[in-house]
């Protein structure tokens, strides 16, 4: 089965043979003394794969072992370095490559603004002194050859709110708390994968185990950008390998977006101007880096959290297992008044994958199942820009639309809602509905997407147009709303 | 009180759930009993496979109900519970 499976990289692949060996353990009754057994599994030896030797490969699977199984319950970051495995990349910095011709302008050292580019005697070439160098990059803008580059360790480079840098003392990843958004951003971009979300497979396994034996119910919410995953199989097949896990019913997340937009429709009318409440690390950079912008956030639950309540009041006993691409999730289910009590874990594509294969399951030979519950406008959410259109759309049909101007904006990235946030706060934002999705792209670019292609968005659109419902309202009728939104 | 639980999951939702939870709404409206039946949403009962709707009237799982048989369907299964 192993030949049909794909990932992006490598790493992913690592992660999910490891989260597959524990859950496999699990659900033989054996996990307790497998634990010491898994990190050989992953790195049988003799010869290496991955590090300079097998020693090392197994130390850093049992790190990811215990992430597997949650990881360090002191650390309050979903995100954990795994001190071993990271590279220590050196931090490059601005440096001149073989590219440079020694030429006569100097353009580079003219452009400095720290006057740090020197010419030795006797080499015609630029050199840069270091301990003065702050990496403005002029240099680099102003090389008619394009001869300067500017080297950043990966992490570095993904993390667009600089929460994440190298330790003084061994260059080994440092995040900084405080700021982090647990967005996962860094957690995708490392060649080595020394930065690892934790997991809660193992809760979700629990619970289907009570469920086995006649407890609780156990629902899955699926985010729309299942959409953009599993292209080894159909949607049905994957809606029918998630049954087989042992959950009682698969409920699209975008039915709780299709509530969200709704009531964030009638929020925005009367406030005037609104953040979006969809993304945690997009609130959560609100939170903690515009804390002036605080009371625009909206009020309205998350999508997953909307669906979570919804299924609570339907089922109060059952348990509600999220499963989407992203790190922020797992923050946002024990924040109290976001989400707690309604969602009861939540869980990654990559973590699906490994537990349908855990169970031996093949998708490819299932029986398609229905996975129909939200309207078009619900399911586009995974991509950024659907909220956007699902609240104008949300505004006409409540025929709010008349007395209120919608003037959207969508930003996506954590670099893009920073530039609208800060507009915002300056009061010079061209409108009055930020949309901020902090992966590029929107959830269809989440960390733990088993793959990132091109296609996804399209994706996505077209799943949207497959929905029974065109609108807003009727799906949210279909399920008798209880509860005026 | 009479529970009357209709199955709003994907399955069901593609057999039309909503027209039959309007229909019942109906009914219960035509009958006066909006005191005596309790109309409520259900994910999946897991009766997928049948044609039409799956409803559950208080524990008693109820499959193939559609528009046409919805007024049949009343009278068999909720009013005899009305006054118990």
């Amino acid at each position: 089965m192993a030949g049909i499976l794909k990932f992006d990289t490598k790493v992913q692949e690592l992660k999910y043979k490891v989260l597959k060996e524990v859950a496999k353990s699990y659900m033989a009754g054996t996990l307790e003394q497998d634990i010491p057994d898994i990190p050989k599994r992953i790195a049988p030896g003799p010869k290496p794969t991955m590090r300079c030797c097998v020693y090392k490969e197994r130390a850093i699977a049992g790190e990811r072992v215990k992430l597997a199984m949650g990881g360090d319950p002191n650390n309050p970051n979903m995100l954990e370095i795994i001190d071993a495995a990271c590279d220590q990349c050196p931090i490059g910095g601005m440096e001149v490559t073989d590219a440079c011709r020694g030429c006569l302008a100097h353009r580079c050292a003219q452009a400095c603004p720290k006057k740090c580019i020197s010419f030795k005697d006797g080499d015609l070439h630029a050199h840069i002194d270091k301990s003065a160098c702050i990496q403005c990059g002029m240099c680099s803008r102003a090389c008619p050859y394009g001869a300067i580059i500017k080297r950043v360790r990966p992490c570095e480079a993904s993390c667009k709110i600089k929460a994440i840098h190298a330790r003084k003392e061994d260059n080994i990843a440092e995040i900084d708390e405080e700021k982090c958004t647990r967005c996962g951003a860094c957690s995708y971009a490392c060649p080595f994968g020394a930065i690892v979300d934790k997991s809660y497979i193992l809760k979700a396994l629990e619970f289907l185990k009570e469920a086995e034996k006649g407890g609780p119910k156990v629902y899955m919410i699926i985010a729309p950008s299942i959409s953009s995953q599993f292209h080894y199989a159909r949607l049905g097949q994957v809606v029918t390998g998630i049954k087989e896990l042992g959950f009682h019913e698969v409920v699209e997340a975008a039915l709780g977006a299709d509530m969200t937009a709704y009531s964030e429709a009638k929020e925005l009318s009367e406030k005037g101007v609104l953040t979006s409440s969809c993304c945690p690390a997009f609130v959560r950079y609100i939170e903690t880096s515009f804390p002036e912008l605080k009371d625009k956030i909206s009020h309205n639950l998350s999508p997953m959290a909307r669906i979570a309540q919804y299924l609570k009041s339907i089922d109060p006993e059952g348990k509600t297992v999220f499963c989407g691409p992203c790190i922020a999730k797992k923050m946002e289910q024990f924040e109290p008044n976001k989400n707690a009590p309604y969602v009861d874990c939540v869980i990654t594509f990559e973590e699906l994958q490994a537990l349908i294969d855990a169970k031996g399951i093949d998708l490819t030979t299932l029986e398609d199942k229905p996975l129909d519950n939200a309207s078009y406008f619900g399911r586009i959410f995974a991509r950024s820009g659907g909220l956007r259109d699902a609240v104008a759309e949300a505004l006409k049909e409540r025929g709010l639309d008349k007395d209120f101007d919608y003037k959207p904006i969508s930003v996506s990235g954590l670099d893009g809602c920073r530039t609208a946030l800060n507009q915002l706060k300056a009061g010079t934002l061209p409108g009055n509905f930020i949309e901020g999705m902090a992966c590029t792209g929107g959830c269809i670019g989440g960390p733990c997407c088993l793959t990132h292609e091109v296609r996804d968005a399209a994706s996505v659109d077209k799943y949207g147009h497959e929905s029974k419902e065109t609108t807003i309202e009727g799906a949210i009728r279909s399920v008798m709303m209880p509860e005026k939104l | 009180m009479v529970s009357v639980a209709i199955c709003v999951g994907s399955s069901c939702h593609l057999k039309d759930s909503y027209d039959v939870i309007s229909g019942f709404q109906r009914e219960i409206e035509k009958r006066n009993l909006a005191d005596s039946v309790k109309l409520q949403a259900a994910f999946c009962l897991g009766k997928c496979g049948f044609a039409g709707v799956s409803i559950k009237v208080d524990d008693k799982i109820i499959t193939g109900v559609t528009t046409s048989n919805l007024t049949e369907v009343f009278d068999r299964e909720v009013v005899p519970l009305l006054n118990k």
